[in-house]
């Protein structure tokens, strides 16, 4: 047991949950004091044990008895409904990796500070952490009138709960491209390949400037600062290509539009390359989980 | 073969990707009171890429799609209206919305493997009354068999129907025959929608008519995306040719489309060089505008785009890998030139 780490737990056993109990193991600030799920016989639990690492087959109640501060729920939406007030009555921090959206919308790179004093962070969708890190920067150097995102993910990679909510996803997303990235307005597009091999999760923005003038150098700039940013907690996290600036016709006449392409290769820990789509929300999460703990410390400091 | 075949002409839908999405109201309008009463059985008016298509992606619509049906509804005596959806584009609010117009089916399209993602969509068509219509993308990418167990799916949430979808206009006749029989096994009524890139979509219709398919799609003048689709005045001929007795209104057919659609038609879609290029590489026909476009800003051959999108297996709604194939291409081709000038 690492002396001085902050216990946590994983609820939720399946893809997710496992891929984030082999990024958490590599973390020197949080230790993974619970990983929990309802199955005894779930290949998770397996896995996790063979690990060395505290299982629990009683969910929510195996996690509140962990004496936990922090909690990432990788189970449903209805799960994590139920979960919320019980973990916010024990003062527990949620890291929510579901549909369910009871805490504010977060991406690490944009927003997660002013949310960290709260009891509940919601991650949105992987769409989501990989375009609206791009909306907000473009949008702090032209602020944008519209911004629509493209998510073309390997079909291996879909799993029951993507395929029978997606219509949860473009709306969850789209909502997030406005309210956490900046856009006046947004849309979300998903798209699944099934190609063999499986593509590399690829996710396009559209962006339409209110002001037609742009800085094109301040615009790039201000990406690739942003893709630096993010690629720190999401390895895989890069450009595709150079932004192209096209013209296109909108309803507001022909106007500039910026088109960004971006890919994310997974890192592998437990999930294939790529399913860049389920890493990068594992990697959100940890981050979320890594900043949490550095506040608590610094702040139990300056107190 | 079944003596009732019944079309959906989707000259305001498929149409919609030549049109650039800029239908009128009056167009809307006039293509509808021209195709009532032909025998005819659905109209289908929405953006090309379905309801919630209208973006960057895909082209943004001119005119709201929803006020395009809204006309369509009203000015429809006896035809019913039918819209598209492509979950992951389109919601199933988006139905709601043009369900409360008065539309009477949807058409829920996947790419042929997907089938799983529209269990939502349908169960939410059924519920507002619509009739649900499976349409599986890009048929001509997987065998029949396992597009038969695709079709199932669709069956098992409650199509009523399933479509075989040739976006790619890549099948022959023979691979359209054994996909029909496949389906028929499993599903209540099969269907047909082909595109013209092979010069193919009259007589894969056909083909899929003989095999056992009950319902086919048409667009007026074939104008729909690619080289187009069949052209529903000639499916109506080709029917009767064929000694199959299904009561439309030949004249009135090609009335309407040499009247009415020819003359706001921005080309004649035709299997010509690109569209060919479409067909043999089995790509999404409705890459076809998005491709030259792109490849006329960078100084590239649009068939070379066209062929590397078929080598890397993309599927319908893809057309922001255009930009990125393009991109490459055109990298590939200054790198090329800048030795070949160091070697000189």
């Amino acid at each position: 047991m690492t002396t001085g780490a902050t216990r946590v737990a994983i609820i939720g056993t399946g893809n997710i949950g496992t891929d984030l109990l082999m990024k958490l193991r590599g973390s020197e600030t949080m230790e993974v004091a619970c990983f929990a799920g309802i199955d005894p016989a779930s290949e998770g639990i397996a896995r996790a044990k063979d690990l060395g690492v505290p299982v629990s087959s009683d969910g929510l109640d195996g996690v509140l008895e962990a004496d936990v501060k922090v909690v990432f729920d990788a189970t449903s939406a209805g799960a994590h409904r139920s979960h919320a007030p019980r973990l916010e009555q024990a003062g527990i921090f949620a890291v929510d990796l579901t549909p369910a959206h009871i805490g504010p919308l977060v991406v690490p790179a944009v927003n997660l500070d002013e949310h960290l004093s709260g009891t509940n962070v919601n991650l949105i969708t992987c769409g989501g952490q990989a375009t609206i890190p791009i909306v907000h920067a473009l949008d702090r150097v032209a602020p944008l009138k519209y911004a629509e995102m493209v998510s073309t993910i390997a079909s291996l990679s879909a799993g029951p709960g993507t395929r029978q909510n997606i219509d949860e996803f473009t709306r969850t997303t789209s909502g997030a491209l406005q309210q956490v990235g900046g856009a006046a307005a947004g849309k979300a597009i998903m798209v699944l390949n099934p190609a063999d091999p499986p593509i590399l999760m690829g996710n396009t923005l559209f962006a339409v400037p209110e002001d037609p003038a742009i800085d094109e150098e301040a615009l790039r700039a201000s990406v690739d600062r942003m893709v630096e940013q993010v690629s720190r907690y999401v390895p895989g996290y890069r450009l595709k290509v150079e932004p192209v600036i096209d013209r296109q016709w909108t309803p507001w006449g022909e106007r500039t539009v910026v088109i960004v392409l971006l890919q994310v290769e997974g890192a592998g820990d437990f999930l294939p390359p790529y399913a860049g789509n389920l890493d990068i929300m594992t990697a959100a999460a940890c981050q979320v989980g890594e900043r949490w703990v550095q506040v608590q410390r610094e702040g139990l400091v300056a107190a | 073969m079944s003596s009732r075949i019944r079309i959906t002409d989707t000259t305001l839908r498929d149409g919609s990707h030549p049109m650039r999405h800029a239908y009128t109201v009056q167009q809307v309008e006039d293509v509808v009171r021209a195709l009532d009463g032909t025998g005819v059985s659905l109209i289908e008016v929405t953006h090309g890429d379905g309801l919630g298509g209208s973006s960057l992606q895909y082209g943004m619509s001119h005119v709201p799609e929803l006020e395009l049906i809204e006309r369509a509804v009203a000015v429809s005596e006896s035809t019913d209206i039918g819209v598209l959806l492509l979950p992951g584009v389109g919601t199933r609010r988006d139905l709601k919305a043009a369900a409360d117009l008065g539309v009477k089916a949807v058409r829920i399209a996947t790419h042929c493997t997907e089938a799983d993602i529209s269990q939502q969509h349908f169960a939410a068509a059924q519920e507002l009354g619509l009739e649900p219509i499976g349409f599986l993308m890009m048929s001509h990418m997987i065998e029949p068999a396992q597009l038969a167990e695709q079709a199932a799916l669709m069956a098992g949430y409650g199509a009523t129907c399933v479509y075989i979808v040739d976006s790619a206009g890549a099948l022959v006749p023979a691979g359209v025959r054994d996909r029909v029989a496949a389906l028929a096994e499993v599903v209540p009524e099969v269907a047909f929608h082909g595109h013209n890139n092979l010069g193919l979509a009259v007589g894969n219709t056909i083909a899929a008519v003989e095999a056992g398919a009950t319902r086919i799609d048409g667009c007026l003048r074939g104008l729909g995306a690619g080289a187009g689709n069949a052209a529903t005045e000639l499916l109506a001929a080709v029917l009767h040719q064929s000694g199959i007795d299904t009561g439309f209104d030949v004249f009135g057919l090609s009335d309407a489309a040499e009247q009415v659609v020819q003359p706001f038609m921005p080309f004649q879609p035709f299997p010509d060089r690109e569209s060919l290029a479409l067909g043999f590489a089995g790509v999404y026909s409705t890459f076809l505008l998005h491709a030259k476009r792109h490849s006329e800003r960078l100084g590239i051959d649009p068939r070379d785009v066209l062929v590397e999108l078929g080598r890397r297996k993309a599927v319908a709604g893809q057309e922001d890998w255009i930009v990125d194939v393009a991109g490459e291409i055109a990298a590939a081709q200054a790198a090329d030139l800048a030795t070949g000038a160091s070697a000189s």
